[in-house]
């Protein structure tokens, strides 16, 4: 068990080695574009939403499951807060009753998000419904009630104010940013230090010992996707003040890009490993290679072969190294 | 412990008679509301939709019951498709289909070999691997092959999606008839049938997926079975590329990736177990006759088509719900 930590551990550093190695190499690339200040702000206004997606994914794959309805929830939520940035608030508010407006909003979307997960940890936990079904259900489902409400056409023109949060800067950090470190700040603590966070883990390694233990499995996993849900709601708040508009279907390559970098950050898609740090820091190391290959004007199609290769380059490297840890601690029976 | 044959049969093929229940369930509703549902021409098609999902189906359900996943095999189909088109067009535009759908169906069976590398002698999960795999082959078709939609397919292409059996004279007069790719994949789901319940090396798919140490105990060469699984599905996801295109009668290098997440829940729909070694063909396509049943017929009931997507999720959520708690109430849970 400790070994596997370890394991872990050493995995992330790796990561973390090779990510650096990566930003060096692309600053040594295009020195002229790639250290630029302007460079290092728009990345950091790009990576915040698929990291927030990734981070949500990554919860549920603690307990063994996968959420892939995060960006139809993204998405939905987006357009309950556009219906009311657009239909709701009268002409010409502003000042404090502006606010007040805007904080109603960025509520209805989060809680959108939250019981949208809700419905999933009840389809999964109550139902039981294997994970990738429900949410595949659910991901037509909320995308299909946002085309609905929609019909297809993405609603656009929000308050000036509301806009800040996609596209402003509080001391030299964007404001997505200092979203998405505070959140992650807070899930990282949810999951190391609180109860929750220690029966997920403890789910997705032994269910059966978990709930032997008394651990109450239906309530642990509702909690799970709920949280995953909330965090898409907030990726639908930050994508909507970003782009300025909201629509049904946008974003939908996030689903598998979002798992890619759970696992490359050292999520185990079976259960039971994984850390905020590790996918914070694979989500960074795409966004420099994407970054990069765009200043060397690759197509996104090369990128695309890139972050394959990337994510298949570490993961032999740390299946190397392990299995080399492994043997090195019990001499194990080769399973030919 | 005796149980006669026939209740030990509906034990056995539960899930399967749930499924069939759903699909009879749904198309008499909607026949109900809409008859040219039972219209010959209409049945046709809803079975030749079925075709490019059900190849690609097999595949997976080859993966998912042993135990593992994979998720390249739409990029594998549109990678073999598209280059198999270009090479043939280039060199020999007049070949006929069969060697074309050999040619990709190979193309497949190497690509798939290199997941099967990754997953059988480096022992990486095959989700990680096909992530991968799959969007590297994905970005070099379109990176370094083409971005251009082929609009003249070989002619040997075209004369394939116009094959048909079974002809019959509908009421207008028109004659329609079955095409033959629905042959060719119930063909393939038979000899999967076959394969894995007859040959060794299908034994060891289900015995992989079920026990890996126990299959490797009792002596099974498991880099061969993975070999074997995810060549198949190399081979298949080949077949289901150059069919799809015969279909479309053009060579779209953006087509059929996004769609592997559907694939695989029809699979698990019709009860093939995500962690491995229980699942049957049979309902694997039932899986798939469902989903294609739900995908393609709300538009005969005047759905409109914005409420197509809701009603597609509410309908995936009841018939996966309905599944779950009957096979809780049979547990006794």
């Amino acid at each position: 068990m400790k070994n596997w930590f370890k394991n872990i551990d050493s995995n992330l550093i790796r990561l973390l080695i090779i990510t650096m190695i990566v930003f060096i190499i692309m600053a040594a690339l295009v020195p002229s574009k790639f250290l630029t200040l302007r460079n290092i702000e728009s990345m950091s206004f790009q990576f915040p939403e698929l990291g927030l997606l990734s981070i949500a994914i990554m919860i549920t794959m603690l307990t063994g499951g996968i959420d892939l309805s995060v960006v139809g929830i993204a998405n939905l939520s987006g357009i309950f807060m556009a219906l009311i940035f657009t239909k709701v608030i009268p002409e010409g508010t502003s000042g404090f009753p502006m606010f007040l407006y805007l904080i109603m909003g960025i509520i209805v979307g989060v809680s959108t998000g939250a019981f949208a997960g809700y419905l999933n940890g009840l389809l999964i936990a109550k139902v039981g419904i294997t994970p990738i079904l429900a949410t595949l259900g659910t991901m037509q489902l909320f995308t299909g009630i946002a085309v609905v409400i929609t019909k297809g056409f993405a609603i656009s023109g929000f308050p000036e104010a509301f806009l800040i949060i996609g596209n402003s800067k509080i001391l030299f950090v964007s404001f997505p940013l200092f979203i998405f470190i505070l959140t992650t700040a807070g899930i990282s603590v949810l999951l190391s230090k609180t109860s929750l966070g220690i029966n997920l883990y403890l789910i997705g390694t032994n269910e059966k010992a978990a709930v032997f233990s008394g651990i109450r499995k239906a309530r642990v996993l509702i909690k799970s996707y709920m949280l995953s849900g909330i965090l898409g709601g907030i990726t639908g708040v930050i994508m909507i003040a970003r782009t300025n508009s909201a629509k049904a279907d946008y974003g939908s390559s996030y689903v598998l890009q979002a798992i890619l970098v759970s696992v490359l950050g050292g999520v185990n898609p079976a259960g039971g490993f994984g850390k905020v740090i590790g996918v914070v820091i694979a989500v960074l190391a795409l966004q420099f290679l994407s970054s990069g290959f765009s200043m060397l004007r690759f197509s996104n199609f090369a990128k695309e072969f890139i972050w394959g290769a990337f994510l298949l380059f570490i993961m032999v490297l740390n299946f190397i190294q392990n299995r080399k840890a492994a043997k090195n601690i019990v001499k194990k029976e080769d399973l030919k | 412990m005796k149980i006669s044959a026939s209740k030990n049969m509906l034990k056995r093929f539960r899930h399967e008679f749930i499924i069939l229940a759903i699909i009879v369930v749904l198309s008499i509703t909607i026949g109900s509301i809409n008859s040219q549902f039972y219209s010959v021409g209409n049945i046709y098609s809803l079975l030749k939709s079925t075709v490019i999902m059900g190849l690609f189906a097999l595949g997976s359900f080859l993966v998912l019951v042993s135990g593992d996943i994979d998720i390249s095999f739409t990029a594998i189909g549109v990678f073999c498709m598209y280059v198999t088109s270009k090479l043939v067009l280039l060199v020999m535009p007049g070949a006929g289909i069969v060697l074309i759908m050999l040619i990709a169906g190979l193309m497949g069976v190497l690509l798939g070999f290199i997941n099967a590398v990754f997953i059988s002698l480096l022992k990486m999960p095959g989700l990680i691997v096909t992530l991968g795999t799959g969007s590297m082959i994905r970005g070099f078709l379109l990176t370094f092959i083409g971005v251009r939609i082929i609009n003249k397919l070989p002619d040997s292409m075209i004369a394939f999606s116009k094959i048909t059996l079974l002809h019959k004279a509908q009421e207008n007069g028109h004659i329609v008839g079955l095409s033959i790719g629905f042959v060719v994949f119930i063909a393939f789901a038979i000899l999967i049938y076959l394969a894995l319940k007859y040959t060794v090396t299908g034994r060891a798919v289900y015995a992989l997926g079920g026990d890996r140490v126990a299959t490797a105990r009792v002596g099974f060469n498991i880099t061969k079975v993975q070999f074997f699984i995810y060549g198949t599905v190399g081979f298949l996801s080949g077949l289901a590329g150059v069919t799809h295109s015969s279909f479309m009668r053009n060579g779209n290098p953006f087509d059929l990736v996004g769609t592997e997440l559907s694939v695989i829940a029809a699979v698990v729909l019709g009860g093939t177990s995500i962690t491995g070694g229980k699942g049957t063909v049979f309902g694997a396509v039932l899986g798939v006759f469902l989903l294609v049943l739900i995908n393609n017929s709300l538009i005969m009931v005047g759905i409109p088509s914005y409420w197509q997507r809701a009603v597609v999720g509410i309908i995936i959520l009841l018939s996966t719900g309905s599944v779950a708690l009957q096979e809780r109430r049979s547990r006794g849970v």
